[in-house]
């Protein structure tokens, strides 16, 4: 059901009855390393290019979380996911092993959310059982496709940010145990001129503002509502820049209330400069993290806001801004879980 | 020209950019100056150590233990990054691992492992060279330049 101008409010509850986490080694020595159900040591994973690694990442993550509902992947209708590198090769590839009708998606970092609400909405409206959603990043192979090559050794700025290496998915059913999906709120693209492809958490802060603003005014919730605003990938600057957006507009988010991924996946002192982020960032915090603890009862309510940065490395170079977006998707504990 | 941006850019987000300025980490340029002189000092101490080691040991002069020398430092940074070190050293010392011809070596033999994936001919072959061309291209350009100037002055001032 829409309501407001860009809010969806799904009274079905769709539930994520699982979900499935994998990460790398540099994640492995972060901040949640038990939150995941795969952890690599070795980033090739025994690949031989970071693509290929990047695709069995999100492969693992689907088949951990189909595994762990005990059902054959036959029963799922759609795997909805996209990600960062050429074309979503590493997606389209992994939808091929997984062998299940697809919607490629880009919205960058902001992809994670982006299928969530559509899978959601899908679901919501009978249009499907159940739905894979989910997405995957690898740094590597992130550094190859928007900065320089991986050993190359040019200095990054403070403002820079880590791709993280992983994969998260959810399996969205219309029945069962588990968190539910209340509402989405679908972002616009808001680009504030920024150039600078090194201060990503700068250019996307002003898309978290507006998604966030808009989601509270046509919900008419009090911040307070949730237990936390969490944020995809901002890392430092941009949740410092948001936060300060945020009350600006007379929006009473409180710094406790308000956290990003891309500073809970990592350990203060690890080398990701500003902090963490891609789409696996948004998608292994909140699979994993966040829907532990929703189902622990620790809390009951969250708001997740991805943001992506949708700029390409030829439009950086034609001297384009980055033009930005977040999606954002409220998840409660339901009356069914545990 | 960024100034003539800024120009064509709404008020809106002129504003936001000097509110977002204000929460940007600015680079540590004073700590980064120092580094890259001590990093970068040391890598040319390295090479003097080198160029001294061709000129005593073998019969090398002055003038011509240059190529050898570079040839040596830029075979150790080919070491260096692929066992994975110098981008390390690169994020710290900035500047100091760029300049030195260690860090065109770094430039070139990062960009060629990086592209191996993709075959020998398009991948390595035709991207070898992606951060390092602009260097040659305008390198023999100027070099190109200079000696037009020098030529034309000889010529016409007798010298």
């Amino acid at each position: 059901m829409l309501i407001g101008h860009r809010t969806w409010l799904f009274t079905n509850k769709p539930v994520i009855a699982s979900t499935g986490v994998v990460g790398g080694p540099f994640e492995a020595r972060g901040n949640i390393p038990n939150d995941f159900d795969i952890l690599h040591d070795d980033t090739w994973l025994k690949q031989d290019s970071f693509e290929k690694a990047q695709q069995i990442l999100m492969e693992e993550a689907c088949q951990v979380a189909v595994k762990k509902l005990s059902m054959d992947k036959e029963q799922v209708q759609f795997f909805i996911s996209g990600d960062l590198i050429n074309q979503i090769t590493p997606t389209n590839f992994a939808a091929k092993t997984i062998g299940i009708p697809y919607f490629g998606l880009f919205s960058a970092c902001a992809t994670s959310m982006e299928s969530l609400a559509l899978s959601a909405f899908i679901i919501n409206n009978n249009g499907a059982n159940y739905i894979l959603s989910g997405t995957a990043s690898h740094n590597s192979a992130a550094e190859r496709q928007f900065r320089y090559p991986t050993e190359y050794g040019g200095q990054k700025p403070p403002t820079a940010q880590w791709t993280a290496t992983g994969a998260g998915c959810a399996l969205i059913a219309k029945e069962g145990k588990g968190p539910v999906i209340t509402s989405a709120t679908i972002g616009k693209v808001v680009d504030m001129g920024i150039t600078d492809p090194f201060n990503m958490g700068g250019a996307m802060a002003p898309a978290a503002v507006d998604t966030i603003t808009t989601h509270l005014k046509e919900k008419n919730v009090d911040p307070s509502y949730y237990d936390y605003i969490i944020t995809g990938d901002l890392a430092h600057i941009g949740r410092e820049i948001s936060l300060d957006l945020l009350q600006k507009n007379g929006i009473n988010v409180t710094a406790e209330q308000y956290v990003d991924c891309g500073l809970i996946l990592y350990r203060e002192g690890q080398p990701v400069l500003a902090g963490g982020s891609g789409p696996a960032s948004s998608a292994i915090v909140t699979y994993g993290h966040f829907i532990n603890l929703l189902k622990k009862g620790e809390i009951n309510r969250i708001l997740v806001v991805a943001t992506g940065a949708l700029h390409s490395p030829l439009s950086v170079n034609q001297g384009d801004s980055i033009p930005c977006i977040a999606h954002a998707v409220s998840i409660e504990s339901g009356s069914g879980s545990s | 020209m960024a100034d003539k941006k800024k120009k064509n850019l709404p008020p809106e987000a002129q504003q936001y950019q000097a509110f977002q300025q204000k929460r940007e980490t600015k680079r540590p340029l004073f700590k980064n100056c120092l580094k890259a002189f001590f990093v970068g000092g040391f890598i040319c101490f390295i090479g003097q150590l080198i160029t001294t080691f061709y000129i005593y040991f073998f019969n090398f002069t002055e003038q011509t233990a240059g190529n050898p020398t570079t040839a040596t430092l830029i075979f150790l940074t080919m070491l260096a990054t692929g066992f994975g070190i110098y981008d390390r050293i690169g994020q710290f010392a900035g500047a100091g691992t760029t300049v030195p011809v260690t860090g065109f070596g770094n430039a070139v033999i990062a960009s060629a492992i990086e592209h191996r994936t993709e075959g020998f001919i398009m991948g390595v072959g035709s991207s070898m060279l992606k951060l390092a061309g602009p260097v040659i291209v305008y390198g023999v350009f100027s070099a190109f330049i200079v000696a037009l100037i020098k030529t034309f002055l000889t010529k016409w001032s007798g010298f």
